[in-house]
């Protein structure tokens, strides 16, 4: 037999360490990671990258990446960035973040980011509950979800309904790119990777803030099995949470 | 010359710019000075006020509760501060604005009528300048020429017929009172 | 040099801009809006950046942001606003990251009130956030010193990465006064090898918090607790500063800082003009704070007094200080500003 020449076909984005992910089985960060990963390959930024986290399951995330990273408090995230970014005007600062730190305790510090139109991008995490703490309701949970803190369910007559984030960061004049993605399905991996590309550049031309919402798998503190969490997600979250483009003033 | 000054009346009478002005002459002369305005509790009730402190030694307190002097522009101001001021002290009331004498029979006491005086001066805001000229020129802790180079600091170079007009006031303050 | 009449606040800014701070985030409150008026004018002629933040917890994670990029960063508020900064504080002290915050005290508990006083000295040098952390805690007591001290500030805070805390309040805030505006020299200071500024892929990738690494959840905390006791040892006995006067031959000593001690110091010449022995200490450094200069003080008069516009939380550190000896009493108030009268007839009556 001939000896094949061998082509690489696939192999980890340099920008990931190669550590293997501590993550629960079907958990949807390491996906995430690894597309925002092979897009700072593409662009060769990865020594020209910071990467600022919030509090949450991806807060043990550094040893993932070969990053400048930083850890920040709970919610605070786009303040520091903020900091950094104003300092470093040069760097490419994304700040990765999941919906309780985002979207409750830190929903003044994301809305002021964009508000002001800071120049670095979010990769917002949507597992519709706070997954780090062991699954209790957060401001995305869905009606009717059963968390720790909802046993029977989320009940929109004294929980609230689930907070549309991104739809409220559209308004904001100061957010250039926002859109929705997911990484249930192969289809919906490109299409996300193609949105962080698309946030990046906004960053980079100095546009304004951006930002990518994923929705993402959660299947320990949903209770479900994996596989049935991708499907959980077109089922029932992306009914409420409609993936696309929300905004792009982007080259205007 | 060093002098300790409490200016008073309502706020909106330009007494914090008075002090200010006459600690900025100081700081031209190269003396001592501290300049300490109203604060929290005393401003209530609408009065403004300021304390101004001017030394040739090191000055360690900017308040005082027996001050040297005491410029009063109001009712209220003179029912404040008439008491406190150091035995032998001097008094300026706005006669314009005060419907009494003083009590005290050890003050040097000077009356101006400093409202009417800016009215006929053509510019009712000067009444803070006429006040205030009229106290450098009874206390001598500053000269009518720092206080005018002051005026430059605040009202800049470009505001000159602002200036001109202040420095009109000063003149008429401090030759009511000599 | 030309002396150039500045208020307590705008001075915390020309500080700072002297000892090459370019990036300021504050909030408005008073009695310290000054100085973010006073930065958002000054900063952009001085190539920095002033941003006004959404709310102090906003602001103390931006310095963290922008300290973490190994820039020399200054927030100021008053004690409210201190108050929500504390977790902030403590995240900046866990993360060993440099930086300078200033508390414009105002007076009161929960919202409280805009007026002058000396209430937050035990947040600012207990604690303050959770946790076990230490940070510097400087007082100056004129403008001229606000100035100095700042620059001193930024240096400090780069030499032991720490967190330097100035207290002043609402009386030097809002006062003027002549200064001269000299940069102080500084000494050599460490490379900012921590700074995450991106790896340049000349280098491993660098984290902050940065003292995880290496560690394990289990002694990482220990480890932690162990530097800030080895710190503040290294403190105590390198960067103590406090000012006496008239001690030499004091029966009566005043132990009082900030504002309150410049008003004492013209009540203690009051004293001395009619042959009261009475000296004062006054700490500059509240943390560390001056224990054994201040214990032999105290031993040495017959009376102590601490004099604080608060109900007594310096007095703690005085006690601590003199180890069961001496005649320790407080005066103190709040919500009016002390005049030297106050004080003479307080060390009148100590002296009777």
């Amino acid at each position: 037999m001939e000896a094949a020449a061998k082509t690489k076909v696939f192999g980890k984005p340099d920008t990931l360490t190669g550590v293997p992910y501590y993550y629960c089985p079907g958990c949807g960060h390491s996906l995430i990671h690894r597309l925002v990963c092979e897009v700072i390959d593409e662009f060769g930024m990865a020594g020209d990258t910071v990467a600022i986290f919030g509090v949450g399951c991806s807060c043990v995330s550094y040893p993932f990446f070969n990053l400048d990273w930083i850890y920040t408090l709970h919610g605070r995230a786009p303040a520091v960035a903020t900091g950094f970014k104003r300092s470093m005007p040069d760097t490419l600062v994304f700040t990765y973040q999941g919906d309780g730190d985002l979207g409750s305790i830190g929903i003044a510090e994301i809305i002021h980011a964009a508000h002001r139109g800071e120049k670095f991008t979010t990769i917002f995490v949507n597992n519709a509950n706070y997954g780090m703490t062991g699954g209790q309701m957060a401001p995305t949970t869905l009606e009717g979800q059963i968390t720790t803190t909802t046993p029977e369910g989320r009940d929109p007559a004294h929980c609230g309904s689930p907070l549309k984030i991104s739809e409220m960061l559209a308004t904001i004049d100061g957010a250039k790119y926002v859109a929705r993605q997911s990484v249930h399905d192969y289809k919906s991996l490109v299409a996300t990777r193609k949105s962080i590309k698309k946030a990046f550049e906004v960053q980079l031309a100095g546009e304004g803030f951006s930002i990518v919402e994923i929705l993402s798998q959660c299947p320990t503190n949903w209770k479900i099995e994996p596989v049935d969490s991708c499907a959980w997600i077109e089922e029932n979250m992306m009914p409420v949470f409609p993936l696309g483009i929300l905004k792009d003033e982007s080259g205007g | 010359m060093s002098g300790e000054v409490v200016f008073a009346g309502f706020g909106g009478q330009g007494i914090l710019l008075a002090g200010r002005v006459l600690a900025q002459a100081a700081v031209t002369e190269e003396k001592n000075v501290t300049f300490f305005p109203s604060y929290g509790g005393e401003i209530r009730g609408g009065t403004a006020n300021c304390t101004v402190i001017v030394s040739d030694k090191r000055i360690d307190s900017p308040v005082t509760s027996r001050p040297e002097a005491a410029v009063v522009f109001n009712n209220p101001s003179l029912d404040k501060y008439e008491a406190a001021i150091a035995p032998e002290g001097l008094l300026l009331v706005n006669s314009s604005m005060v419907n009494r004498n003083t009590e005290r029979t050890d003050l040097r006491v000077i009356y101006l009528p400093a409202n009417d005086m800016a009215h006929e001066l053509g510019d009712e805001r000067v009444v803070n300048m006429i006040m205030l000229g009229g106290y450098a020129q009874t206390c001598g802790a500053v000269s009518l020429d720092s206080l005018k180079q002051a005026l430059l600091k605040f009202f800049g170079e470009k505001r000159a017929s602002i200036i001109e007009m202040n420095e009109r006031a000063l003149d008429a303050g401090a030759s009511a009172s000599s | 040099m030309e002396s150039e009449l500045v208020s307590g606040n705008e001075a915390l800014g020309y500080g700072a801009i002297t000892a090459g701070c370019k990036y300021y985030f504050g909030y408005p409150i008073t009695p310290q809006n000054e100085v973010p008026e006073f930065m958002s004018r000054e900063m952009p002629k001085a190539g920095g950046i002033f941003v006004q933040a959404e709310s102090e917890v906003a602001a103390i994670n931006m310095i963290y942001g922008a300290a973490c990029a190994g820039k020399r960063a200054l927030i100021t508020s008053s004690s409210t606003g201190i108050s929500l900064m504390q977790e902030g504080i403590s995240a900046l002290a866990a993360a060993q990251l440099p930086c300078v915050v200033v508390n414009v005290m105002r007076e009161g508990p929960g919202g409280g009130g805009i007026g002058p006083s000396q209430l937050d000295y035990l947040q600012a040098t207990k604690g303050g956030g959770h946790g076990g952390y230490i940070k510097m805690v400087l007082a100056p007591s004129t403008v001229q010193e606000i100035f100095d001290l700042m620059q001193t500030s930024f240096y400090l805070a780069d030499k032991y990465r720490l967190v330097i805390l100035m207290l002043t309040d609402a009386i030097l805030g809002q006062m003027l006064e002549p200064i001269e505006m000299k940069r102080i020299p500084e000494g050599d200071l460490p490379p900012k090898d921590w700074a995450t500024t991106g790896h340049k892929n000349q280098r491993e990738p660098r984290m902050i918090p940065i003292l995880l690494k290496g560690y394990t959840p289990i002694n990482y905390f220990q480890a932690y607790q162990d530097e800030a006791a080895e710190l503040n040892s290294l403190l105590q006995k390198e960067e103590l500063r406090f000012e006496e006067t008239t001690t030499e031959d004091a029966e009566y000593l005043l132990v009082a800082y900030g504002s309150t001690a410049r008003i004492a110091r013209s009540a203690i010449e009051q004293a001395r003009g009619e042959g009261i022995k009475v000296g004062m200490m006054r700490p500059i450094t509240l943390f560390p704070f001056p224990y054994q200069r201040t214990k032999e003080l105290v031993s040495a008069a017959g009376k102590t007094l601490v004099v604080e516009a608060s109900g007594g939380q310096m007095i703690e550190d005085v006690r601590l200080a003199a180890e069961g000896q001496g005649d320790i009493s407080f005066y103190g108030k709040v919500g009016t500003v002390f005049t030297p009268i106050d004080i003479y007839d307080e060390i009148v009556k100590l002296a009777s």
